[in-house]
């Protein structure tokens, strides 16, 4: 992994990434504390209380980060985070997953794979061939066999699947 | 030796015609799982747990840990073949297993990999096998102090022996402690951290964690590097396994060597990866030419794949004896465990002897299994690389999404897995370790109800863990690793004006 070729092309700071992360991380911690604190960090009479534990993580998450953001802050990074060319196929790659997860809840596993697989191999592997219809199927009653007939794991469907009757 | 005795129940167990074919098949599967880019052992074997929930225990950690070897294996394959590591730990083994690839000598590289990877894991398993029972045998004495202490020194030694920021290493793990903190407090039976979620309820599955961070970020990754495959053909015949063995038989010292640093960084949670690296930089080192390796000696592949798979394999020591995994697939199996119902410590030797030693026998078994399918396979396996990765990412998409899924029938961690997913690119690029996390979120429970039993004990008193020799040593030893970043600063500041005044 060399970073030589992030050094150029334009995007997010390296340094501007490390203080981003530092600071919701520093949130994360927040949030920690505070939820322990509502829970009791104390001792109760049966022993220590539910937030007891959790408090001194919380407390550990800030301090790491407040040094972290404070390294990043001094330092002169001057990497680049990420182009815009690398992270184009990351976000093709990305949304429609997204999509694809939104997809399974509404029309289940099978038919949501399908349409996922073929999407990816159309668009961004550019598969016009017979290789397309064969994986973005197979790949689905494949995953049936093995899972609802072999192991008896029943997986989310949704009205395609049970029009087929699956 | 009683050991011996033990363990030829194991292999008597191993040996029933199903636990063999699922050793066969968990290599099989191990190995396309190390070639492929993308797909790693610990988010391998998290997608099939759930299909192991009606396996018998034993069945089912064969299977699993045969994946883990098998997973150890390929990654050789696509370091030498084509200089794309399937797996950290066989980054080292690209700087002189690839050149060799290109010379012509592609065979010769992974037999010579193979066969130290084999070497490697044997070593460790022996030192498992009559260390292990020794080791869980004194650990039955701990107490919550003792099984803190044990934990703290696991942890520390990530701040100590790791690589990048200490502080990233220290949040890394914070954030493994909070979200196995999410949901019911076990001890006090009182909801915490959940803000009032209905989804948090059940807290956040450490499977659900290790298939976005491990699964999803890594597609991310490789997709933004833009993998272009240009591979080496290799073919391995018996004439040249032969030929290298007996090349191989003279760098016994430098095994020896490797396998020892591999079992020492195994046992200890820093895995593989860094072991593979010490290895190779003191082979080259100790070497009488240091120049010519990364241009294709054979050395240069013996270290580090002897190394990691040592690392690898030991890592399952302080597993089954502590429960305490020495690598994210090895905490990911030790979840497993927990899910099957078995209660990972020093007490599995007596209760659930069967499985113990059936591991154990699986470890010499599966390796052996493991040397024959890589050496007589290879063409196949490298042949997979060749399929492009718009083929291979959705499929393996689509698996995460199924495993994350079946974990608890619940389709919001499919979400989870996409968000783990996201935190896992961005981390990756970051250089946060994701290690202590997943070690954090798997040990987090036990760590938490044995620090507050140590607390009940002495009623709020830290100094229980200086209470008596053994503890102290071991709190004392895991301060000394946490603060090794600091101390080893400190004694390059020092040492130059040292020098200084004695000149």
């Amino acid at each position: 992994m060399s970073a030589a070729p992030e050094t150029f092309g334009r995007g997010p700071s390296m340094r501007l990434m490390e203080l981003v992360v530092a600071a919701l991380l520093v949130g994360v911690g927040g949030v920690v504390i505070w939820g322990s604190v509502k829970v009791g960090i104390g001792w109760a009479s049966d022993g220590p209380r539910a937030g007891y534990f959790p408090f001194y993580v919380g407390l550990l998450i800030v301090g790491s980060s407040l040094v972290t953001f404070v390294q990043a802050a001094l330092s002169v990074d001057r990497r680049v985070f990420v182009t815009g060319p690398q992270f184009m196929p990351v976000l093709a790659v990305l949304i429609p997953s997204l999509a694809y997860v939104a997809a399974i809840g509404i029309l289940g596993i099978y038919f949501s794979s399908m349409a996922f697989i073929g999407y990816f191999m159309w668009w961004i592997g550019k598969e016009r061939g017979w290789l397309l219809p064969a994986i973005a199927l197979g790949a689905p009653v494949a995953v049936y066999i093995v899972f609802e007939r072999w192991f008896l794991v029943s997986l989310p469907k949704g009205p395609v699947e049970l029009w087929l009757g699956l | 030796m009683h050991e011996i005795a033990a363990l030829m129940g194991g292999f008597a167990t191993v040996l029933e015609p199903t636990n063999l074919l699922l050793m066969v098949i968990g290599i099989v599967l191990g190995v396309i799982i190390g070639v492929l880019p993308g797909l790693g052992g610990a988010n391998g074997v998290a997608i099939l747990i759930p299909l192991t929930f009606a396996m018998s225990p034993t069945s089912a950690i064969i299977l699993l840990s045969c994946i883990y070897w098998g997973a150890l294996f390929g990654g050789a394959i696509t370091s030498i073949l084509f200089n794309i590591p399937g797996e950290p730990w066989s980054v080292a083994t690209t700087f002189d297993g690839y050149p060799m690839a290109q010379q012509g000598r592609a065979a010769q590289a992974l037999t010579a990999a193979f066969t130290s990877s084999f070497v490697g894991a044997l070593f460790a398993v022996i030192l498992i096998t009559f260390l292990a029972p020794f080791i869980a045998r004194f650990a039955l004495q701990f107490g919550p102090a003792e099984m803190f202490a044990v934990m703290f020194l696991a942890f520390c030694s990530f701040v100590g022996l790791g690589r990048g920021s200490p502080f990233k290493t220290i949040t890394s793990m914070m954030l493994g402690f909070w979200l196995a903190a999410i949901g019911l407090d076990g001890m006090t039976g009182q909801l915490r951290l959940t803000f009032g979620s209905t989804e948090l309820l059940r807290g956040i599955d450490f499977l659900v964690v290790v298939i976005g961070l491990f699964g999803i970020g890594e597609i991310l990754i490789t997709i933004e590097e833009g993998l272009a495959f240009k591979g080496n053909h290799a073919k391995i015949g018996l004439r040249v396994v032969l030929d290298t063995w007996r090349e191989l038989s003279q760098h016994w010292a430098l095994y020896l060597r490797s396998a020892v640093i591999g079992c020492w960084m195994g046992i200890s949670p820093a895995g593989a990866t860094p072991a593979s690296f010490m290895s190779y930089g003191i082979a080259k080192r100790m070497a009488k030419d240091p120049k010519s390796f990364g241009k294709g000696r054979i050395e240069g592949v013996i270290a580090p794949e002897t190394a990691a798979h040592a690392a690898g394999t030991a890592a399952l020591l302080p597993m089954i004896t502590l429960g305490i995994p020495g690598s994210p697939t090895a905490a990911v199996l030790l979840g497993g465990l927990l899910i099957w119902g078995l209660q990972p410590g020093p007490l599995m030797f007596v209760e659930q002897p069967d499985f113990v030693w059936g591991l154990i026998a699986s470890m010499y078994l599966g390796n052996i299994v493991g040397l024959i399918i890589v050496l007589a396979a290879v063409p196949w396996f490298a042949a997979i690389l060749r399929i492009p990765f718009s083929i291979i990412a959705p499929v393996i998409l689509v698996l995460c999404a199924i495993g994350a899924y079946t974990v608890h029938n619940a389709p919001f961690d499919i979400w989870y897995v996409m968000i783990f997913g996201i935190i896992g690119y961005v981390f990756k690029k970051l250089d946060y370790p994701m290690a202590p996390m997943v070690l954090a979120i798997v040990l987090g429970d036990r760590a938490e109800a044995s620090f507050r039993r140590s607390m009940l004990i002495s009623q709020g008193d830290l100094s229980i863990f200086w209470s008596n020799t053994l503890v102290a040593s071991i709190t004392t030893v895991a301060l000394l690793l946490l603060f090794w970043p600091a101390i080893s600063l400190a004694w390059e500041r020092i040492q130059p004006r040292l020098r200084y005044r004695t000149a």
